[in-house]
């Protein structure tokens, strides 16, 4: 590991000399210093910033701190009340042990899995900008069939991200200019020809908390994840998912979809094309090849699409 | 830096870029908790830290000022009696970690946290949820169907 110094956070507005890096539960960090990925100058602490509250907002919904452990979150009865998709995801991710470290801002800024990012001596476009990347004709079996670009086909690994996308929960951001709101979906950016940024945050810009806006209807809501294994695996397609149907009619719905973007990938297409809709095996399908019409897959994850289909009938069926 | 390891109070000069693992086992000659894979895939370096299980292969050391640690040694729980009388090892590398991970685990459990395989309801301590819930840790021997009813009848004491 190359070697660094090492600093306590003294507030959320602080920012980051150049080099510096945040360190939350550092159960990604750490592991890509091992392995020469992550190689920053400075690691400043932000887990002894108070930021470890889940508080009820005034207008409902709940305002998740950015170092609330993955553990705890999953655990709270609110959470598994109202947003029992969130805790699923949760839940659905890493071991005990790696989710009583995770922070909430972690997991969101958890860099992808993709093994060229992971090994520092190949060539990859995100961790060596215009070296190439080797996943598009070598192991992409796991890697991205939505939004992915020829500089890019990873994917992101989270599957708490997924349930936040398909609640439209809002990023709280502290900087030393300020501070902002993004939407979850937006936080994550597509690879483009700029596939070393995974998000829109600036150099210094600190997580402060995840707001969970109300949605009645999410008490009906799931998490299913597809892996290679029973447990403690990455996902190798997943899809998060909230349902309200009257009379037989889907009158919302919420749908994202995991481990086949360089983003969370919120289904809009396919919720559009389900909103008003009779809610049947039929529909579901329908709304997912509305979703899936984009996807580009690749010699070895074609399968993915047919995955993601058969999921989404599934989970809805499942919730209907 | 100051710790509290299994009731002592160590102070340690550390590079910051020591694992909570490498203090263990390299600074207080505590080699209880394994190096396995070093990259939290196999939990064989699990410890409890102020109580909860965690992989202290991840954890740099220098974050930890103030915390409490409990490795192997400093473990005493019905789990370690259950492990000799089911068998639950073969060559005992991934043990300590299992031990402190079951330890850990039925922590979480008692104070009701759900796992991926619980229903809507209160969780039980089923097979499947024992499984799930240490799958965090790995056995290349295969001692699984060994250490399960030893971590079912360590809960039922």
């Amino acid at each position: 590991m190359k070697t660094f110094t090492y600093r306590t956070a003294a507030g959320v507005a602080d920012g980051l000399e150049p080099g510096a890096t945040f360190l939350g539960g550092g159960t990604n960090l750490v592991d890509l210093m091992k392995l020469g990925v992550a190689t920053p100058d400075v690691l400043v602490d932000v887990t002894r910033l108070g930021l470890d509250d889940v508080a009820e907002l005034p207008g409902g919904g709940l305002r998740i701190g950015a170092g609330v452990r993955n553990s705890d979150l999953a655990a709270d009865p609110r959470v598994r009340g109202q947003y029992p998709v969130l805790s699923q995801a949760l839940l659905a991710g890493a071991s005990g042990q790696l989710r009583n470290m995770a922070t909430t801002a972690g997991n969101l800024l958890q860099r992808t899995r993709c093994r060229y990012f992971m090994d520092a001596t190949m060539p990859c476009n995100k961790h060596d900008p215009g070296s190439g990347c080797p996943a598009v004709s070598g192991d992409h079996r796991n890697l991205a069939i939505l939004g992915a670009s020829p500089s890019c086909i990873a994917t992101h690994p989270s599957d708490m991200a997924v349930a936040l996308a398909a609640l439209d929960a809002v990023v709280r951001i502290s900087g030393p200019t300020g501070e902002r709101t993004v939407p979850v979906t937006e936080l994550h950016r597509l690879p483009g020809d700029t596939p070393e940024r995974d998000t829109v945050l600036e150099h210094g810009e600190l997580i402060t908390a995840v707001d969970l806006p109300p949605l009645e209807f999410a008490t009906r809501s799931t998490y299913r994840k597809v892996r290679d294994r029973a447990s403690y695996a990455f996902a190798v397609g997943s899809v998060a998912a909230a349902l309200q149907v009257t009379d037989g009619t889907v009158r919302d719905v919420r749908l994202a979809f995991g481990a086949v973007a360089h983003k969370p990938w919120r289904a809009s297409q396919a919720e559009e094309a389900l909103r008003g809709r009779p809610a049947t095996r039929e529909s579901f399908l329908a709304a997912a090849d509305a979703e899936l019409g984009a996807a580009r897959p690749l010699r070895d994850n074609t399968f993915k699409v047919a995955l993601i289909r058969n999921l989404v009938a599934s989970v809805l069926e499942g919730l209907s | 830096m100051d710790l509290v390891v299994n009731g002592a109070e160590q102070s340690l000069d550390l590079d910051p870029r020591t694992t909570l693992l490498d203090a263990l086992r390299e600074h207080l000659g505590l080699t209880g908790a394994k190096k396995g894979c070093d990259h939290g895939q196999c939990g064989a370096c699990t410890v409890l830290l102020d109580g909860r299980r965690v992989n202290s292969c991840l954890i740099l050391a220098i974050t930890l000022s103030g915390s409490e640690v409990t490795t192997i040694e400093g473990v005493d729980h019905p789990v370690q009696q259950k492990f000799l009388e089911h068998d639950g090892f073969q060559c005992g590398y991934c043990t300590p970690g299992q031990i402190c991970s079951a330890v850990g685990m039925l922590d979480e459990f008692s104070q009701g946290w759900p796992s991926a395989v619980t229903g809507s309801g209160p969780p039980d301590l089923s097979d499947p949820e024992i499984r799930e819930r240490m799958s965090g840790n790995l056995c290349r021997c295969g001692a699984y169907p060994n250490m399960v009813p030893a971590i079912r009848e360590a809960a039922e004491r």
